[in-house]
């Protein structure tokens, strides 16, 4: 941090750090300036010269995003500079550039996507002339294809570069760029390829003109007329804290939400697009599968079926919780099966070797915004940019920024920045410590190191045995300290983290989720109790009884014996706990479909015939049965179990970001990506 | 008049051999290593007190510009680069230098490095310049053999490295910045100042930018002295400065002069005069194409140097000086230069990108007379939108020539809307 200095604005004298902008001292000083290029968490361009102020004394105007505090001097009389915004230099300088903005520009507004929540509209209603005095032709601008996401118009476009700084500096791609010069410069994917950056979409927020537009949401609705809703996003462990914005029973778009500490206001397009996925494969209604058949029928006729089954020997009755469940739901469903005696119940779907030994040893204890100050980062057995993009463009700028070293034991990935590839697998782990030179001297010298172990890693049958040695590697490279917790789990599942919390594990002689499935197939667990459990080998059930209770229309459902109709995450008021243990509530923005109902509250109400009435009648009740655990004394090097790992590489969970969930497999956006990524797309044109 | 002994270029018209041995006997190279024992703030001194204005267009002065290099050399090297993207249309002084003098620029280059600390010092070619880079090269090459430059330079002990870097052609790498982008391997747009390549230029490293013509003279002052570079001119504008006449004259020339020379002293001495005399004269650009043109009224006895040509609202520029006589279409004239300016924008800053194609648009209107009276006034306005609005001088450059011609010749935009209305042609007009 800098010394505070004194400058003037307006008359208004303040003290503002040196490091600050003029733009920044403006603004604490109450002063407004508009402006297009500037973004704070960009690179300055200083292209749009909106933000021109005037320095009195100086031969022309400033850009204020551009100019620093420090690089005033004060005046001959030693009084502070004087910066002005509202002069007449100011005023024309203004007027100006909103008339070279406008001049080239369409103004096409009524039929644009952006209309209305437009900076160019606002500013030049608020610094624009009245009118214009351009009298040549327009420029007009061929559309450029940027793929599925995307749409353009780039008559429209202002030059400002902030979509080519985002994709090059924060996605960390080379897909967006400024050809041509002068009045002739487009911006312009190369010879026009789809966008395949998974954080492609933030463009178009950062877009102040309608240039570039969402493409699935093109003239389905004006901003003014949605109904915004601020939530909790599912699709990964981040949480990214998103807006719901709705019309009716239908969500219509997406938008992030700032959290600095989460997200930024970066939000992955799998987060973004996956909206349409809510209207698709839905299931509105209870169902019971009769004569090999799914039939529609009442609430009260699943649930008595349900009930019927669960009252059999709980010995031989499992739960599964799926991927994207909020913890109100996962709390009804343990207390019930608790009440019933079941103890084979699991949150962990793919078998991650987590949980039972204390928070920290499942938690991403540095903190997401810790990964800013981190100077060497270990990924074991993950790949963050397909696990979590918003988690890999924060490990991006711990690279760029703090000149971090990034190491990877696992199959080699495209990640977005430069990492060494230490090894595949085991060898590479139980190799790591005792290496010199090379990313471990440079791990080991490191002040803020980090331990990232990913499912990869975790997610084989060998997990306990990789989640032992990494712990004994984090132990003996003291990377778990008093001041600084380096030793860092990424989930992939919304719901992993806050099942884990609750204990949603298997209890005493209770299956885990491998241990259920062999059990099924064997015939000695005959009924199972999916909670948005999707992602399990479904064919592995054999004969049991399955009851889904879920949103969509997916795996789960195929197999399911009775099907109980729940809400998306859209629909509910529910709580989530991210990689980092954060806890965050998401909010109803539309009703769910027809006669679905609130998760838990389907619980509570299977509870009921069940004669084993929980004790929450509301959600306020549900909540306040939650606890977050107490942290206990962390040593990592107890973590897991001891024993050998197998050959083999560790291999990211994912194979195709778009597609990991049922709202996503139900998406017609996300299958376009997903073609889009895999290359078919082009090959098909 | 400046006497032959007096010049600094004595081979500017490549009458003699350009090779090392040719240049040596002409002086070049002459006592090099022992100013470089004098130290670095010797030279620098030096050529602060010569008065040396930059040669480029800016003028400002060299030695305070070199003074502005930090002291030490810290965690980052120095750097030297030398502009000799001349690309202002009529300027072509660089050009001669660098085909017929390299010798003086290379040993300039040596002497500036060593005074900034610069133990690399590149220079940054036009692109269109083949000859230019092939004559330097082999004046590059000739030193390093003889160890004028590389390890020791001139048994100095100071190691120096120069390297010849060909640019693409563009206008605007020109701009100092823009030119240190390309440089670097980037797209030449220019950078925003603060900071200030002195702070942090080529590679975020200490740079000093300096025109070719300005780092060739600095040897010759050292040998000669100070005081008889700065004894030329007038106080403030003083030395010798290599013009470059062109246009309507009966021998378009580049010629060594004095500063402050009278502009029709400079024309009717070097350039043969005006084609049909004097009166003749319709108006001069006297500082390459960027600077607002002047009317023969003014021309008569203007000096030219930076002051005496700021006070009538134009600039000595590259001193290019554009002569145009009576048959001169001056919107015709001007227009030309706005689709220049058009053309060579980079792009980047909206008044530059957006202000000179409008700008260039209502002028070729103007050409035929398709406009509006008011619309003068309004392209006087817009190009003052740009003026000062830039990030770089681009700017500056493409509002200022419509200044000008708004400034001295708005009768014959006048003349043309009026002769449109009429029905009457320009030219039938013109012969009335």
């Amino acid at each position: 941090m800098s010394e505070l200095r004194k400058v003037n604005v307006d008359g208004k004298e303040i003290e503002v750090p040196g490091h600050y902008t003029l733009m920044q001292a403006c603004e604490e000083a109450g002063a407004e300036i508009p402006r297009f290029c500037y973004h704070e968490r960009l690179s300055v361009a200083g292209n749009c010269r909106m933000c021109l102020v005037e320095w009195v004394g100086a031969p022309k105007p400033m850009a204020s995003c551009a100019m620093s505090v420090n690089d005033l001097r004060p005046n001959r009389d030693g009084t502070p500079a004087n910066i002005r915004t509202n002069s007449a230099v100011v005023k024309k300088a203004r007027e100006g550039v909103m008339e070279f903005l406008l001049i080239n520009h369409p103004l096409d507004c009524p039929i644009c996507d952006q209309g209305g929540e437009c900076d160019l509209q606002d500013q030049a209603m608020a610094y624009g002339r009245g009118q214009t005095r351009f009298d040549e032709d327009k420029r007009a601008v061929e559309e450029k294809n940027m793929g599925p996401l995307v749409k353009t118009n780039m008559t429209r476009c202002i030059q400002c570069t902030r979509c080519v700084r985002f994709i090059s500096e924060v996605a960390g791609v080379e897909e967006l760029g400024l050809v041509n010069r002068g009045e002739n410069a487009e911006i312009t994917t190369y010879l026009q390829a789809n966008l395949k950056s998974e954080l492609s979409g933030n463009v178009i927020d950062l877009c102040p003109v309608g240039a570039l537009t969402s493409r699935p949401y093109a003239f389905n609705a004006r901003p003014w007329e949605l109904r915004k809703t601020e939530s909790i996003d599912v699709m990964d462990a981040v949480g990214s804290n998103i807006r719901v914005d709705a019309r009716g029973a239908a969500v219509m778009r997406i938008l992030p939400r700032l959290n600095d500490d989460v997200n930024e206001e970066w939000i992955s397009d799998k987060t973004r697009f996956v909206w349409d996925g809510l209207q698709r494969q839905r299931l509105d209604t209870p169902y019971v599968r009769k004569n090999g058949k799914l039939a529609p029928t009442s609430w009260g006729e699943a649930l008595g079926v349900v009930a019927e089954r669960l009252k059999g020997d709980p010995e031989r009755i499992a739960a599964i919780a799926g991927d994207l469940c909020d913890m109100e739901s996962m709390k009804a469903l343990k207390d019930l099966m608790g009440s019933l005696g079941v103890t084979s119940i699991d949150c962990r779907q793919d078998g991650a070797a987590l949980g039972g030994q204390g928070r920290e040893g499942y938690l991403f204890n540095s903190g997401i915004a810790g990964i800013d100050e981190a100077d060497a980062i270990l990924l074991i057995g993950t790949n963050p940019r397909l696990e979590a993009p918003i988690i890999n463009a924060r490990i991006r700028g711990a690279w760029l920024n703090n000149g971090a070293e990034i190491g990877l034991i696992g199959a080699p990935a495209d990640l977005t920045y430069p990492y060494a590839h230490i090894g595949d697998g085991a060898a590479a782990l139980e190799g790591f410590a005792a290496k010199r030179g090379g990313f471990t001297a440079l791990f080991k010298k490191a002040k803020k190191p980090m331990i990232i172990i990913g499912m990869g890693a975790l997610a084989r049958p060998d997990g306990a045995q990789i989640l032992r040695k990494t712990g004994q590697l984090a132990a003996r490279l003291n990377v778990v300290r008093d001041d600084w917790n380096g030793f860092n789990v990424l989930h992939s599942a919304a719901a992993r983290v806050g099942g884990l919390d609750m204990g949603f594990v298997p209890g005493e002689s209770g299956r885990d989720v491998a241990s259920i499935l062999d059990g099924a197939g064997k015939g000695e667990v005959d009924t199972v109790y999916l909670l948005g459990a999707d992602e399990i080998d479904m064919s592995a059930l054999g004969d049991a009884f399955v009851i889904y209770q879920g949103s969509h229309g997916d795996a789960g459902a195929h197999r399911a014996d009775v099907i109980l109709p729940g809400a998306a995450y859209t629909e509910k008021d529910a709580l989530y706990t991210n990689t980092e243990g954060r806890v965050q509530a998401g909010f109803r923005a539309v009703f769910p479909k027809g006669k679905a109902r609130e998760d838990w509250s389907i619980v509570r109400a299977l509870s009921d015939v069940l004669g084993r009435t929980l004790p929450y009648d509301d959600l306020a009740a549900v909540r306040a049965t939650l606890e977050t655990p107490a942290v206990s004394a962390f040593d990592p090097a107890k973590l897991g179990k001891a024993g050998k790992i197998r050959a083999g590489a560790f291999v990211s969970m994912i194979d195709d970001f778009y597609l990991t969930n049922p709202i996503a497999r139900a998406s017609a956006v996300m299958a376009q990506c997903a073609a889009n990524a895999s290359g078919l797309a082009e090959a098909a044109e | 008049m400046l006497d032959d002994k007096d010049r600094i270029f004595t081979n500017l018209y490549g009458l003699q051999d350009p090779g090392l041995e040719a240049a040596k006997k002409r002086g070049a190279w002459n006592g090099t290593a022992e100013f470089l024992a004098l130290g670095d703030d010797w030279i620098v001194e030096q050529i602060k007190a010569s008065g040396l204005r930059g040669r480029g267009g800016a003028g400002f002065p060299t030695g305070l510009k070199w003074s502005f290099m930090p002291k030490e050399v810290g965690a980052r090297p120095h750097y030297l680069v030398v502009n000799a993207d001349e690309s202002e249309p009529g300027t072509c002084k660089d050009r001669d230098i660098m085909r017929h003098d390299p010798h003086l620029l290379v040993e300039g280059c040596l002497v500036a490095s060593f005074a900034m600390r610069a133990k690399a010092c590149y220079i940054y070619l036009r692109g269109e310049y083949i000859d230019e880079r092939i004559a330097l090269q082999k004046a590059i090459d000739e030193a390093y053999k003889a160890g004028l430059i590389g390890k020791n330079a001139c048994g100095s002990g100071f190691d120096f490295d120069l390297y010849l870097h060909h640019g693409a052609g563009a206008y605007i790498c020109g701009e100092e910045t823009a030119l240190l982008e390309s440089l670097e391997g980037k797209k030449g747009q220019p950078r925003l100042k603060p900071p200030f390549p002195a702070n942090a230029g080529l590679y975020g490293c200490p740079t000093t930018v300096n025109n070719v013509e300005s780092i060739a003279v600095t040897p010759t002052i050292l040998r000669r002295g100070a005081g008889w570079f700065s004894s030329f001119g007038r106080p403030g504008n003083v030395g010798t400065k290599v013009f470059c006449i062109s246009g309507h004259v009966n021998t378009p020339c580049n010629v060594e002069e004095e500063m402050s020379i009278p502009l029709k002293t400079l024309i009717e001495r070097h350039a043969g005069g005006v084609i049909g005399g004097w009166d003749n004269l319709k108006a001069v650009i006297p500082g390459g194409s960027s600077v607002p043109c002047l009317p023969k009224d003014i021309c008569n006895d203007v000096l030219m140097d930076f002051d005496a040509l700021k006070e009538h609202k134009s600039g000595l520029g590259t001193a290019a000086v554009i002569v145009m006589d009576k048959s001169t279409d001056m919107v015709r004239a001007i227009t030309r230069l706005a689709y220049f300016y058009k053309h060579e924008s980079c792009g980047q800053c909206t008044p530059c990108r957006e202000g000179t194609g409008w700008m260039w648009r209502v002028l070729t209107r103007m050409c035929e007379g398709k406009a509006e009276m008011s619309e003068i006034d309004m392209l006087l306005n817009v190009s003052t939108e740009i003026e000062g609005h830039t990030i770089c001088a681009l700017g500056d450059a493409a509002a200022w020539p419509v200044q000008g011609l708004i400034r001295h010749f708005r009768h014959e935009i006048e003349d043309k809307i009026n002769t449109y209305r009429t029905g009457k042609s320009v030219h039938a007009v013109a012969a009335e």
